[in-house]
């Protein structure tokens, strides 16, 4: 635990020198300045940065505090960033010195429930073991419950985690995501998550202006970069490509990316003779508009 | 008498605190860490048995003493050491080992003294609690 103890003098607590100390301003920054949009999560993320630099002040003190439990929940729909939220999640709570370690271990439910009786126990226990210290991130948590097949041995991974998550809040913070409707159906079948969790963070859809910016992001960090016409294309591109089914935000954005850089480089091969360096990182609008979104059909 | 075997021997035994303290020193070595139980104290007794496997993966010392805490659950009576594996060189090497659970009576050992051809002695010793079965040795 990171112990950077803050003079307290007779005048009073200074929150400045606080607030430095505990080095989470930076991480703080990175996400504003990684993370397009999403404006709740952040505001969420800041709220609880506050409480636990409060609680550790008053702990400081000598005031009573009890650990405040960080137990968190993650919906939204696909591609909105609930994953990458969460490694910084686990950053900012080492930070703040509440984890020891600040690693972060991805589940489903593959890991943690067996395949007979008694397979269920040993690998749920495992993989709690590997998060303490840490973060556990369990994605679609909802597959855990099964309630169609009442031999499911979820219930028993669900009872195990449960019982971490109360007893040995000091260890681990868990937090379950998956879609918002299939994850309200689950706490209501499981009233013992719901009540163990304190946060409860919705993550919204991206806009199509949100969404041209993380494609500005993504391109930059790759080093292409979309010409005048090609960016204009690639906003008709989404536009499009938003009213479709299987629109799956920033995951879509990244894919038709994936794809744009496929048919930059066949067009350049096509092409052949000798083109500038700069040719290598252009994106033509060329490559966008062949795709088949805009004849109407679907980029999955 | 107080068996003493391992790393620390020479030390009075370390109290939660102090054996997370050398547990997290493992695990920040990357060395994984497992955890063995015996009722036979005899000091060449090497072959231990297992709690679980050895635990590989784990970032922070809260798990070891999970299992820890529930192999003293069940073995309160026995002797309990930790080992921290460096598997650095390709091989299972106990880079360090010392005992964090013991019976609350530890009879100790007595000389026996075998005689043989030409009035020769042969020396060895005998733990007193391995008079009686295994799992009723200190109950």
């Amino acid at each position: 635990m990171t112990t950077n103890h803050v003079q307290s003098t007779a005048t009073g607590i200074d929150l400045d020198a606080a607030f430095q100390a505990s080095n989470i301003q930076p991480v703080l920054a990175e996400l504003e300045r990684e993370l397009v949009g999403l404006e709740p999560v952040k505001t969420r993320i800041r709220e609880i940065a506050s409480l636990l630099l409060i609680a550790r002040l008053r702990e400081q003190s000598g005031m009573a505090t009890e650990r405040p439990s960080l137990h968190m929940s993650f919906t939204g729909r696909p591609g909105t960033g609930k994953t990458t939220v969460a490694i910084r999640m686990a950053k900012i709570l080492h930070h703040l010195g509440y984890v020891r370690k600040g690693h972060l271990v991805v589940a489903t439910r593959d890991d943690l429930v067996g395949q007979y009786v008694g397979h269920t126990a040993p690998k749920t226990k495992e993989v709690l073991k590997r998060a303490m210290g840490g973060v556990l991130f369990i994605d679609e948590a909802y597959y855990l419950y099964r309630p169609e097949n009442e031999r499911d041995y979820g219930q028993e991974a669900i009872e195990m985690l449960l019982q971490v998550m109360e007893n040995q809040r000091d260890d681990l913070v868990v937090i379950l995501a998956g879609y918002k409707e299939r994850m309200d159906v689950f706490f209501q079948s499981n009233p013992g998550f719901r009540s163990r969790i304190a946060h409860h963070i919705e993550f919204p859809d991206y806009t199509l202006d949100e969404l041209l910016t993380i494609a500005d992001l993504m391109v930059q960090q790759q080093m292409y970069r979309f010409d005048g016409d090609a960016r204009a294309a690639f906003a008709e591109y989404l536009e499009l490509r938003m009213r479709q089914p299987y629109f799956s935000n920033a995951r879509s954005v990244r894919n038709a990316l994936d794809r744009i850089k496929l048919r930059q480089a066949s067009r350049l091969l096509r092409q052949g003779g000798t083109i500038a360096p700069d040719e290598l990182s252009r994106i033509d609008a060329a490559d966008v508009r062949q795709s088949r979104v805009f004849q109407g059909g679907i980029d999955k | 008498m107080r068996i003493t075997q391992g790393t620390f021997s020479y030390l009075p035994d370390f109290d939660d605190d102090e054996v997370r303290a050398q547990v997290q020193y493992c695990l920040d070595n990357d060395w994984p860490v497992s955890i063995e139980y015996t009722d036979d104290p005899h000091p060449r007794n090497v072959y231990w048995d297992m709690w679980g496997l050895p635990m590989f993966d784990i970032k922070d010392a809260a798990a070891i003493m999970m299992e820890l805490g529930k192999c003293r659950e069940v073995f309160a009576n026995h002797y309990i050491r930790i080992n921290g594996y460096d598997r650095r060189y390709g091989r299972q090497t106990t880079a360090l080992s010392f005992i964090v659970n013991r019976p609350k009576d530890e009879p100790g050992f007595r000389v026996e003294r075998q005689e043989f051809g030409d009035r020769q002695v042969k020396y060895t010793i005998h733990s007193y609690a391995t008079d009686r079965p295994s799992g009723q040795r200190y109950e």
